[in-house]
């Protein structure tokens, strides 16, 4: 069974190295679509494209484990990012975080039992002059009051189904 | 697409980039190093470097293929002014790496585009094709890359690292990216608002740009505005602007601190308040927080030092084991179990980080917490007293 996997996965990999080229500048471009389809870069893809880019398997996981837009484990579906920089925070991201961590019964760090969301803490997202600012996956969502929480989250839930 | 809040008259709104890159190429590589020189334009990512001499430097260098980076890995605390230039004006960017490309020789173009602002980047691969269309473009190519979220990652060689796959640690310095950058080969990387200046100098010339301003910083600059004001926004201001001319502007009068440059800048109090946004005074890095009296400061510290601790890539020591102190310490001071002596020492680890730091995050991350203590100490209880 893991053997058809990764055959599958190589296969995978191999179109991903021909669209970008072969050669280390690609593994940003190749472990973005990987974050993306996988919500985490699996840790056989690790090996895989090093394989594939003649590279070490440690090169590829330092990289992925460096970025904090990139995940080894797997993240919820849609990944909530609030940001906690300073101005945000003064325009009231607290009390849209608490909102978040009632709506979803999670707290900041954790991903929901069913894989949909995952809640963290991010550094400025450059929304500072319309905050509080979070991202969904790539999503923008400005001056976020606590009250918008619940029907952004059923939206999601909604196309999560 | 976001829009901001608010966005101050910017001067090269009208500059038409078809007409900029026309006249460019008439002009010929000499002619368009030599009037970017002569605009004194300076990189407009926070350190001002010359971009005239980055790019006679850059036409000087043998090596081949050479590359034109744009950093638009926007990541400095309350900075947001590139967002705008890429959501409204990405074809006078495209127009002035073009440019600049032309006038160094260089054969392709990449433009390091931040993970948070992934939303921006089908926009700017929709504009670069109609440039292509237009046959604006036709002999350039641009490249748009995906950062993945690190903020170090705006230092340009974190930034050519990232590029060439691998974590985004700075390298030493020299050799510069200008010799030695994306690949090895000779790199110019420049900010967003650089390039779009370069576009607009073209068109409106040199003298347009240095009539405001001062001696060593000449011309415009786009800040990012947030915090307490009561319009914050992006806003064109010409360099020597004060920073109480810069709070009338957006409404912040009052405030009992600036904090100039994002995290990494200065923090200045009141009797600070006359001094010149320039690249002599008080930095113009693009980032202005405004803070009303109520804040408490040590908050602040304590934000700008949590950003440190998360962003540092831990690669040198001062700054891996030096930002995590100095967060410590802040801690303390709100609880005031911070003796005068631990301060005193904390102090000089500030010193240390700065020196012995690799790049400019360690370099610089220890400025606010040196301001805050000692502009606002009557706000700080040290070993139980005020």
């Amino acid at each position: 069974m893991i053997e058809i996997e990764n055959s599958q996965l190589r296969t995978e990999l191999n179109e991903l190295v021909a669209k970008y080229g072969k050669s280390r500048s690609s593994l940003m471009p190749i472990l973005h679509e990987l974050q993306n389809k996988y919500r985490g870069i699996p840790e056989d893809a690790m090996q895989i494209l090093a394989d594939i880019l003649n590279m070490h398997a440690v090169e590829v996981q330092e990289v992925a484990t460096f970025y904090n837009f990139y995940n080894t484990g797997e993240k919820g579906k849609f990944i909530i990012r609030m940001c906690e920089t300073m101005p945000c925070k003064m325009q009231g991201a607290k009390e849209v975080a608490n909102k978040l961590e009632e709506e979803l019964n999670v707290k900041f760090g954790e991903t929901t039992p069913d894989k949909m969301f995952t809640l963290e803490w991010t550094s400025c997202i450059g929304m500072c002059d319309q905050g509080p600012a979070l991202l969904v996956n790539d999503k923008p969502y400005t001056r976020v009051k606590p009250e918008k929480i619940g029907s952004i989250i059923r939206a999601y839930r909604e196309e999560g189904r | 697409m976001i829009e901001s809040n608010y966005v101050s008259e910017l001067s090269f709104r009208a500059v038409n980039h078809t007409e900029s890159l026309k006249k460019a190429m008439a002009m010929g590589a000499d002619k368009i190093i030599s009037e970017i020189t002569d605009s004194k334009l300076r990189g407009c990512g926070g350190a001002g470097f010359p971009a005239g001499l980055k790019l006679s430097l850059m036409a000087k260098e043998t090596g081949e293929p050479k590359y034109v980076i744009c950093n638009a890995d926007e990541g400095e605390p309350g900075t947001f002014k590139d967002r705008e230039i890429l959501t409204n004006y990405p074809k006078l960017v495209f127009t002035g790496m073009a440019i600049a490309a032309h006038a160094i020789r260089a054969t392709k173009g990449i433009l390091y585009l931040r993970a948070e602002y992934n939303y921006l980047k089908d926009h700017l691969e929709k504009i670069f094709a109609e440039l292509r269309a237009e046959k604006v473009l036709a002999e350039f190519d641009i490249e748009i890359r995906s950062g993945a979220g690190a903020y170090v990652c705006g230092e340009e060689t974190a930034l050519i690292e990232s590029l060439e796959g691998k974590r985004g640690e700075p390298r030493n310095r020299p050799p510069f990216p200008i010799q030695d950058g994306f690949l090895a080969k000779p790199t110019q990387v420049n900010n967003v608002e650089t390039f779009a200046w370069i576009t607009a100098i073209i068109t409106k010339g040199a003298n347009w740009f240095k009539s405001v301003g001062t001696e060593k910083s000449a011309g415009y600059k786009i800040f990012s505005i947030s915090g307490d004001c009561k319009q914050p926004g992006v806003y064109e201001l010409p360099m020597g602007t004060t920073v109480a001319e810069m709070l009338k502007a957006c409404g912040g009068e009052g405030a009992k601190a600036v904090q100039m440059g994002g995290a990494s800048g200065q923090t200045l109090p009141v009797s600070e308040f006359s001094r010149k946004i320039a690249f002599e005074d008080a930095p113009p890095g693009g980032s202005i927080m405004i803070f009303r009296p109520n804040r408490n400061i040590l908050d602040v510290a304590e934000n700008f030092l949590e950003f440190f601790v998360e962003e540092s890539c831990g690669q040198c020591t001062p700054c891996r084991k030096g930002n995590p102190k100095l967060l410590e310490g802040v801690k303390m001071l709100k609880q005031g179990k911070c003796s005068k002596e631990h301060l005193e020492n904390l102090r000089s680890l500030c010193g240390t980080m700065q020196i012995a730091s690799k790049c400019g995050l360690g370099q610089t991350s220890s400025n606010a917490f040196l301001a805050i203590t000692k502009h606002f100490e009557n706000e700080i209880i040290v070993g139980g007293e005020k």
